[in-house]
């Protein structure tokens, strides 16, 4: 039976959760659509975030606070990553597509067991006072959880967003993804700027985990599923477009919501792939690609 | 035929014989179950790497091949009860015709976004399996085994030399490819495709080939799983670990010669195995993760690299 | 105009929002020696991807030999007698210097043989032309540059090409490999192959074209004899500023 008032809600849903998958998938926005890394392990370090918020909460941090702190840890990390990821596959050249994917893959699979080594495999989640209780409004009811992390994702992606085209080094970063020669002859280093950017991408990506473990419980294979939904939105958005990314998170999170009303929920997790697989087909450079 | 080709060939229909022999010898059924997916994984590895390591094009959708194959098996059952031979044609044309499909769709654009595309396959694969009820649907189907064929004493020991004879089969196909102009033309692709585009190569013809073959002996070598398990359900069906088996194993081998897989997989399978039964499940997954990041940072070319630069060495 | 090999009229070419080139027409001649000169930028080798199909035009056509191929895939356009070398070497790194060589003869002259050719002969023999012989068995990613940009010219040459473009191939070589490569230039086209040169190294140029044009941000700014182009004012201005 179709109710508008459902399709309503569903779209209502759809703009929250889209929010927040734009701001799941930005970090993977700058480090593969600016930068050209194969991040397949995004998804992984952003369940891990997840985990480490987790950790905190134990401590009585609050998740919004304990994302906030895993920032600049995460931001170190991301440089390492960044470092080594360049050193021994950017560096050589030959056969570096192969190498350097299997490289990502390994290291997803790698934090995935090892988050199941550390936690188990049974979910975990948060608590807070947000967590649990609704907002209602007339009829519908919006969990509190849900706007929190909305709320987080827009001034997350805003800030990025403005960072990346009003700073100088925000600028830098752009300027690398264009034309990296000319960066070079204008005295930048280039490597070091997108070793930053890489770690901004991966800090990011901490707060973003935070925010995932509020929108829900987690456990460690919820990296699989990230991979469609990440990369499907920065695909859409179409490499290294910010305001893609959340044209792209919009889109994905209101096809999902319709499709888990409408069709149940064991088809909602094929949308993103799906979606992926359109894009990729028709338009593969997205909404707004270079 | 050349010495080498005939060595081949000898050496293929000795391997064929001494599992016909283990067959007829080896009372322990264990033995089977446990050898059986070490010889899957030799052909899912071997056939990953026709595009995988002579093309350079990264699949990560083997477990969507794999298990295609495995579903296709069970609807033949289902519809016709067809015989194993007739599965396992059936299930290398569907997934043949899968990899046809997204190598169609997704091989014109850069590397990493086939990669991708495969990951998604997986999901929509197992998407659609767990909405068909015919075959199983979410909680999947249980399969009752028919008699073996003469001489087989019990359908494991039947499906183990079948396995075997798909083994020689997937190794003889990669063997071809590697020394013809197909692969000559696809290691050119791997090294610069623009170039070769340049040279003449014509290069998404090469590429989906090697898909729709790589495609089609993974799903071969799905076709017997629904038998080996008595068993069939999506999830597990369609697991990432078929794909990371396939991929490490090649890598770990070695990617340039057919050799590569072939080592790999019987090293790493039988390693897993090991570590399963006696440690854990996760351990198992834990030592492929960090085996494949170790040899993709420092012996990319895998044990046949390694194994080459000491012969070098002597 | 019969005698045009290749003519491209009015070809554009955007990325995003910039203009790599703006209607550029050219004609190119049977057997002519023909230079492509212009400053970094201009356009030049995003003019020959296009004509070696690995870029799309978006507007405009590129007849080669009386065939529209504008959306024909580049691997075919080389079947048809375009060859090109690239301004950044791109070896086949995997290959020895003759199995890059293999490569092009494999599917471009002997594409339609059923049974082996020895190709191997005839990659030794255009090696032996252009010096590189007894570097055949050298894995390719372990060459200078000097003689990786050689090896790009053979590889050039074994696809037995009507019209050869040879994208700054002379680019860090010393005057002996100038003259060098200038000389296996001239005699390529003695045997009738149309020669399009994208040089920096004027002399080169200049003493091989029989006819130049130039390009500046993405359009023609001047066609010509050598000696014309070298008097040209815009052309002057083009390379060395206002």
């Amino acid at each position: 039976m179709f109710s508008f008032e459902l399709l309503l809600e569903a779209i209502l849903f759809g703009v929250l959760l889209g929010c927040f998958y734009a701001a799941v998938s930005i970090g993977l926005s700058v480090s593969f659509g600016l930068l050209d890394v194969p991040h397949i392990a995004h998804p992984a370090i952003l369940v891990f975030g997840s985990y480490c918020t987790y950790l905190l909460g134990r401590y009585g941090l609050d998740p919004i606070i304990a994302g906030i702190v895993l920032m600049p840890p995460f931001f170190l990390l991301g440089m390492a990553v960044y470092r080594f990821y360049y050193e021994t596959f950017e560096k050589r050249g030959t056969d570096t597509g192969v190498r350097g994917l299997a490289f990502f893959f390994g290291l997803a699979l790698v934090i995935e067991v090892g988050l199941i080594l550390a936690f188990g495999v049974d979910q975990r989640m948060v608590e807070a006072d947000y967590i649990g209780k609704s907002l209602v409004i007339g009829e519908t009811r919006i969990p509190w959880r849900l706007l929190v992390a909305f709320g987080v994702a827009v001034v997350l992606t805003a800030g990025l967003t403005l960072y990346l085209s009003r700073t100088f080094t925000g600028r830098a970063i752009k300027a690398v993804a264009q034309d990296e020669p000319a960066l070079r002859l204008m005295g930048a280093n280039p490597v070091r700027i997108k070793q930053w950017a890489f770690g901004i991408a991966t800090a990011v990506t901490a707060l973003a985990g935070a925010m995932l473990i509020i929108v829900g419980p987690v456990d460690p294979s919820l990296d699989r599923i990230y991979i469609g939904r990440t990369f499907c939105v920065v695909v859409l958005a179409g490499l290294g477009s910010m305001t893609g990314t959340v044209a792209a998170g919009l889109i994905l999170g209101i096809s999902e919501s319709i499709v888990l009303t409408q069709f149940g929920a064991s088809w909602a997790p094929a949308v993103a792939f799906g979606l992926l697989l359109v894009v990729l087909g028709i338009r593969p450079q997205g909404l707004f690609g270079r | 035929m050349t010495t080498r080709g005939a060595g081949f060939w000898i050496g293929a229909a000795v391997a064929i014989g001494l599992a016909g022999v283990a067959a007829g010898v080896i009372k322990n059924e264990y033995f089977f179950f446990a050898a059986y997916p070490i010889l899957m994984y030799v052909v899912l590895s071997t056939a990953w790497n026709i595009l995988g390591g002579y093309a350079g094009y990264v699949n990560f959708g083997t477990a969507a091949f794999f298990g295609l194959g495995a579903y296709t098996s069970v609807a033949l059952i289902q519809s016709t009860g067809a015989p194993l031979a007739v599965q396992i044609f059936g299930a290398a044309a569907m997934s043949g015709l899968l990899g046809f499909g997204t190598g169609l769709l997704t091989l014109r654009l850069r590397g990493i976004f086939f990669s991708i595309a495969t990951v998604a396959v997986i999901f929509i694969m197992e998407t659609l399996f767990i909405n068909w009820r015919y075959v199983g649907g979410a909680t999947g189907l249980q399969l009752l085994r028919p008699a073996p064929i003469w001489p087989f004493e019990s359908y494991i020991k039947m499906l183990f030399v079948v396995m075997a004879v798909i083994v020689v089969a997937a190794v003889a196909v990669a063997r071809y490819i590697e020394n013809s102009w197909i692969g000559r033309g696809l290691h050119a692709v791997r090294d610069s495709e623009e170039a070769a585009e340049c040279s003449g190569v014509p290069t998404l013809k090469l590429k989906v080939f090697a898909c729709t073959i790589s495609g089609a002996l993974m799903g071969a070598a799905g076709a017997p799983m629904p038998m080996y398990l008595s068993f069939i359900e999506p999830a597990s069906t369609f697991n990432l670990n078929y794909s990371i088996g396939a991929l490490a194993s090649a890598i770990i081998g070695g990617t340039a010669h057919w050799l590569g897989p072939v080592m790999g997989a019987l090293l790493l399978t039988s390693l897993q195995q090991y570590a399963t039964v006696n440690i854990s499940n996760e351990m198992n997954v834990l030592v492929v993760g960090v085996l494949l990041v170790v040899f993709v940072v420092a012996a990319p070319d895998g044990i046949l690299g390694l194994l080459r630069k000491l012969k070098r060495a002597k | 105009m019969s005698d045009a090999l290749l003519q491209v009229n009015g070809v554009s070419k955007h990325f995003g929002g910039f203009a790599a080139l703006s209607e550029v027409s050219i004609e190119v001649r049977q057997g002519e020696r023909f230079g492509l000169i212009g400053p970094n930028g201009s356009g030049k080798t995003t003019l020959i991807n296009c004509v070696s199909g690995s870029l799309h035009n978006e507007a405009g056509s590129i007849t080669f030999a009386g065939e529209e191929i504008s959306r024909l895939p580049a691997y075919q356009r080389t079947r048809r007698g375009i060859a090109r070398s690239f301004q950044i070497p791109r070896p086949f790194s995997s290959m020895s210097v003759l199995e890059n060589l293999v490569v092009p003869l494999e599917f471009v002259v002997h594409r339609r043989s059923l049974h082996q050719t020895n190709t191997s002969e005839e990659a030794m023999a255009i090696l032996k032309t252009i010096g590189l012989a007894d570097k055949a068995d050298t894995p390719s990613n372990r060459l200078s540059q000097v003689e990786l940009r050689k090896m790009e010219l053979a590889r050039a040459m074994a696809a037995r090409p009507r019209l050869l473009i040879s994208d700054e191939a002379m680019a860090g070589l010393s005057s002996n490999e100038v003259a060098e490569v200038l000389g296996i230039l001239f005699k390529l086209n003695e045997t009738g192959i149309t020669i399009i040169m994208i040089e920096h190294i004027m002399q080169a140029v200049m003493r091989f074209s029989q006819r130049v044009v130039c390009l500046d941000a993405g359009r023609i700014i001047c066609e010509g004899t050598p000696e014309a182009i070298v008097k040209n004012g815009d052309v002057q201005k083009a390379y060395l500023g206002a």
